[in-house]
């Protein structure tokens, strides 16, 4: 069953992401990349990893996907599409060998796999990791201190006086 | 484990696998949609006449008896219009816009109790699933409001966005609260410990939590997006016959959700005595849509500046203090003594609503730009 899943899941979140890079209608790209982060959350649940799946609904399709859409909203004369660049041919080239290097590394290496069944309740074993003995507390503190550095930034930015 | 697992279970012993896990999942969501299409049904036909009675007039009372057919008349009315579309409108994202309102409603029932082990499927994530599902619904608003290309449905789209964003950081602050009382994210735990009602224990936090939701779906006083007196009928300018009535069922359905969802996490969902589960929680969730139709009734819009300055100014902070006081309850006062945590709560609860009403007054009225 969860094959059938993943398939179906694996052909929308590719048939999405081609549909971002290739759409010329700026709007319509950034409504195929919230398709895919919906996708990719379904990809998530089919791993066992609910929670993960439920914050990436939240974050990337609630939060992140609507300031790209008021970027789009507020850009300038932005229903004449994509603008065609010089950089055409350079952006393929690296975009093709960008493709090739992923592909290789993901077909080459030994990817290991355990043959634990997966924990049922992840958010108590989540929050503990984190925040618990021996956890990533460190790390966690110190993003949120660059966020907040980063807000004010933001707000020092654009405040007019 | 839940009914619909159970009936699973008893599938899978005589039919493959594959129809024993698809036929409870196209029972639940037949089930779901008659129940939001008949409860939206119902609460039109409510908050017409409540809205009668609250500006002293009778209200639709002509079809049957009291009006109860006026709801299906203007049902069947919207459904024959013609379906109109702009010339210049984006056809396909604009035929979309109304599906992506109304879909997540259907989801977020999915996590609801409606008894002792009457829920669709108990996620160890519940509430963190319906916060995340229900800001899906600002991707069909801002969809709409593009697609139609209409200035004022662009400009209902962009309240949305500000809207939105501003007003999930206090409810979620404010689901926190809850969820370290409860030491769960999980719907069918939140409601069992509640044994006093957590609109006693958080008053605070319901505060908050039901003026952020109200804000979410777009409700008086808080309907900037629609505002008629402003820009027309924001984002749904353009839209006419069917995809209207998704629109509209859209907005009762997020009525009926929400409130639904407050009934869950304040109101002690569907303990109560006597009653059996499933009459608690519908006049739970009746009682709540009650009030918000009050609140419509009475309060007057806001304006965009005061409804992001509400947002940031007063809600948030009163959620952040909100949550700190629960923390510390949490961890310093014994469990067995919940009342004295009741009587505390009340008291914050009242000092802060004060002192902001004293702090919070944006300039006198003046209009400042």
């Amino acid at each position: 069953m969860f094959d059938i899943v993943f398939w179906v899941l694996a052909a929308v979140t590719v048939g999405a992401a081609l549909a971002v890079v290739l759409l010329r209608d700026v709007f319509r790209a950034a409504l195929c990349l919230v398709l895919l982060f919906f996708t990719i959350a379904g990809v998530y649940i089919t791993l066992h990893a609910d929670f993960l799946a439920v914050v990436q609904v939240l974050v990337y399709v609630g939060a992140i996907s609507i300031l790209i859409i008021v970027g789009i909203m507020l850009t300038h004369e932005v229903w004449r599409g994509n603008p065609s660049g010089k950089l055409r041919i350079p952006a393929i080239v690296v975009g093709l060998l960008l493709l090739g290097t992923l592909v290789f590394s993901a077909v080459t290496t030994k990817w290991q796999t355990s043959d634990v069944p997966p924990q049922e309740p992840t958010t108590a074993a989540i929050g503990a990791s984190l925040f618990g003995e021996g956890g990533f507390i460190l790390p966690v503190e110190i993003a949120a201190v660059l966020l907040l550095a980063a807000v004010l930034g933001a707000i020092v930015l654009i405040r007019e006086k | 484990m839940t009914l619909l697992e159970q009936f699973q279970l008893w599938l899978g012993s005589i039919w493959p696998e594959w129809a024993a896990y698809i036929t409870p999942a196209i029972i639940g969501v037949v089930v779901v949609l008659g129940f939001v299409l008949t409860t939206v049904i119902i609460f039109i036909y409510l908050e017409r006449r409540l809205l009668g009675r609250f500006q002293i007039r009778t209200g639709p009372n002509r079809l049957g008896p009291e009006g109860i057919f006026q709801p299906i008349a203007t049902a069947l009315k919207v459904l024959l219009k013609e379906d109109i579309v702009p010339a210049k409108a984006d056809k396909a994202v604009h035929w979309l816009a109304p599906v992506i309102v109304f879909a997540p409603i259907l989801l977020i029932f999915a996590v609801v109790p409606f008894g002792k082990g009457a829920i669709f499927t108990d996620l160890n994530v519940g509430i963190v699933y319906v916060v995340a599902i229900s800001s899906l619904s600002a991707v069909g608003i801002y969809m709409a409001g593009w697609a139609s290309s209409n200035k004022y449905a662009l400009i209902a789209a962009l309240r949305a966005v500000a809207q939105m964003v501003s007003y999930e950081l206090p409810v979620i602050l404010s689901i926190l609260g809850v969820v370290l009382m409860v030491g769960s994210l999980s719907m069918n735990q939140i409601v069992e410990s509640q044994s006093i009602p957590f609109i006693l224990l958080q008053p605070l936090g319901f505060v908050i939590f039901f003026l952020g939701t109200v804000a979410e779906m777009n409700r008086c006083p808080f309907d900037l997006l629609e505002a008629d007196s402003e820009i027309v009928a924001g984002y749904h300018t353009e839209y006419s016959g069917m995809k209207f009535a998704l629109f509209y069922l859209g907005e009762y359905g997020h009525a009926v959700a929400y409130s639904a969802i407050i009934a869950t996490l304040f109101l002690g969902g569907w303990q109560g005595p006597l009653l059996p589960p499933i009459i608690w929680f519908l006049i739970k969730i009746v009682a709540v849509f009650c009030f918000i139709v009050w609140m419509r009734a009475t309060l007057p819009r806001l304006r965009v500046d005061q409804l992001m300055a509400f947002a940031w100014k007063c809600l948030l902070p009163l959620a952040v203090i909100n949550l700190f006081i629960i923390a510390a309850e949490v961890l310093w006062l014994p469990e067995s003594m919940p009342w004295i945590m009741v009587v505390l709560n009340f008291a914050f609860a009242g000092v802060l609503i004060l002192l902001w009403s004293k702090l919070f007054t944006l300039g006198g009225g003046r209009v400042e730009v």
